[in-house]
């Protein structure tokens, strides 16, 4: 089975296709927020490069989020979109999760963080477990003090990943170690969402349909009127 | 590819709050429109909030357009191109449609279309009635335009007048808050303003001479008055109001129509559901023996079978859009000089 990822959650546009015996090919572009001009274009040069069909791909992942609200948008509805078209599974996954899973072989706690501005970040604990990670905190925004105290309260030692940990290493108390990768990988989605579409009630595949798979945006909208643009 | 009267498009449209799409085929038999809306979500902000209404885009679209296409009662591999709004309209809510309408496009393997909502609004009077001909004066007045567009050709406007402040429909809703007529104000006012006397107050009309508009003045004049008269009653306000908007509306698309020789004047936007326009409208034109066009109320509300429809002629006369095309906020309607 072709399983396509689609990660537009951070400033990165990232696809990958991967097949039976693994990863068939990654797409990785920084172009700032273009996610929605780049996106088609990349999983169409993706596909032809490393010879399959669009019509061949059996399952999708798209990284739910948190992250920047517009982006994630555009990878779930063009997700969506193909799912519906292609009648396939959809599976989505966290970015959270898709930051700790390369970090899966730490003995320390796991800290995703994403950067959330205003001066907060998106974050969850993980712990290596068998085959992967287990998230053991509930994904939350908040205040660097915040995250800090949260880490305090832990006592252990902390891997931190993502591009929260890299803004404000700076800021962070001591027992938090910074690891390099800053975003999540479209490697890492197809990996994680094949699992779980294969199985039979993994993602789409599941009661809800399409639509089971929604933005997890951990924030209210601002409710600034717009007059302006209709 | 050929495009017919056998070709079908499916619309998209996800600029505000609407999240709409719509089979249509040859431009202007509609198989199918689906309009679902976030309108609820935003009545207690007294307007529209961009992220609320981009977050319900992504929630509605994917069934919206499931159910535009089992409507329409063909399979999927009968469509043969993509039509997706891409400005204007809030950036947040445009991606959303844009994303899902290139990937639908991609698997289908059938032309994508970016259309403009403006333009598309100018093609609804020419979906609900082929028989009207060109050259068209269109009024096109929502709760971001109030423009008076000459339709000389397919694709080939000319701009006769514009407002040069707010929009009419939203001197609808800034009045209606102001009396306590509660979002949107354009229904508000059209129902509060049947049990009143549009006579009560002479509120100021036009701008002479121009077909531009105005009506930030009036809506000053009428809080002025209010608060002057703190116990008129609301009623007469809203219906003088009212009868202050349609006044202009109508006397300036009538002096366009003249002055362009126009074949008919058709009429579009939200707020051409407002009952006193449409009834002026269609007693003006009589009046002047020009055909009249007066949108069904579906179709005064953003829909995706007018996308389908201005798609469908984009289409024909310039092709498919690329791909890696995006969204335009503040899109413009193409103009032809003079
Ligand atoms: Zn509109």
């Amino acid at each position: 089975m072709i399983t396509l990822g689609i990660e537009t959650a951070t400033q990165a546009v990232s696809v990958a296709l991967g097949g039976d015996d693994g990863l068939l090919g990654v797409i990785e572009v920084m172009q700032g927020r273009r996610h929605a001009e780049i996106l088609v274009p990349a999983i169409e040069f993706l596909c032809r490069q490393s010879k399959v069909a669009v019509t061949e791909i059996g399952a999708i992942g798209v990284d739910i989020g948190p992250g920047l609200f517009t982006g994630m948008r555009v990878g779930i509805a063009s997700a969506k979109a193909m799912a519906q078209a292609l009648e396939v599974p959809l599976v989505g996954i966290s970015s959270l999760d898709l930051l700790a899973f390369p970090l899966r072989h730490t003995a320390k706690v796991i800290a995703s963080v994403i950067d959330a501005r205003k001066g907060e970040v998106f974050y969850a604990f993980y712990l290596s477990s068998p085959g992967g990670v287990q998230r053991v905190s509930e994904p939350r925004a908040c205040s660097i003090e915040d995250f800090n105290a949260d880490v305090m309260a832990r006592g252990q030692d902390v891997l931190a990943v993502g591009d929260g940990a890299h803004r404000y290493r700076d800021q962070f108390d001591g027992g938090v170690e910074v690891a390099d990768l800053a975003h999540p990988s479209a490697a890492a989605l197809v990996h994680l969402a094949r699992a779980r579409a294969l199985r039979a009630d993994g993602g789409s595949g599941g009661s809800g349909g399409l639509d089971a798979v929604q933005p997890m945006y951990l924030r209210a909208p601002d409710a600034q009127i717009n007059w302006s643009t209709r | 590819m050929i495009v017919d009267a056998g070709t079908v498009v499916l619309g998209i449209e996800t600029s505000c709050d609407e999240t709409a799409a719509a089979v249509v085929m040859g431009g202007s038999d509609v198989l199918s429109s689906v309009i679902n809306t976030s309108i609820d979500q935003h009545v207690p902000f007294g307007g529209v909030v961009p992220e609320i209404a981009s977050r319900a885009h992504v929630e509605l679209l994917a069934p919206v357009v499931a159910q535009a296409i089992a409507e329409a009662g063909i399979a999927d591999t009968r469509i043969d191109a993509v039509a997706c709004t891409i400005g204007p309209g809030l950036i947040g809510a445009l991606l959303v449609g844009v994303a899902a309408a290139k990937a639908l496009a991609m698997v289908w393997d059938v032309p994508f279309i970016g259309v403009n909502h403006l333009e598309a609004h100018l093609y609804a009077g020419l979906l609900e009635d082929p028989t009207l001909e060109l050259p068209l004066v269109v009024l096109l007045v929502s709760g971001g335009h109030t423009m008076l567009v000459e339709m000389r050709a397919h694709g080939h406007y000319r701009l006769l007048g514009e407002t040069i402040d707010d929009a009419a429909g939203e001197a609808f809703d800034k009045v209606a808050r102001f009396l306590g007529l509660g979002y949107p104000g354009g229904p508000a006012i059209d129902r509060e303003a049947q049990y009143g006397d549009p006579s009560s107050v002479a509120f100021p009309r036009a701008i002479p001479d121009s077909l531009d508009f105005s009506f930030s003045g009036l809506k000053t004049s009428v809080m002025n008055h209010v608060r002057k008269h703190p116990d008129a009653v609301t009623a007469d306000i809203a219906a003088s109001f009212q009868m202050a908007v349609v006044d202009t509306l109508v006397a300036k698309a009538r002096r366009a129509a003249r002055e362009v020789g126009a074949k008919g004047l058709a009429l579009g936007g939200g707020v051409a559901a407002n009952s006193l326009l449409r009834e002026r409208w269609l007693a003006a034109c009589d009046a002047d023996g020009i055909r009249a066009f007066v949108p069904s109320r579906a179709m005064c509300t953003d829909n995706a079978a007018m996308i389908a429809a201005a798609g469908w002629h984009r289409l024909r006369s310039d092709g498919p859009t690329p791909l890696d095309c995006g969204a335009y906020p503040g899109l413009r309607l193409p103009l032809v000089q003079s």
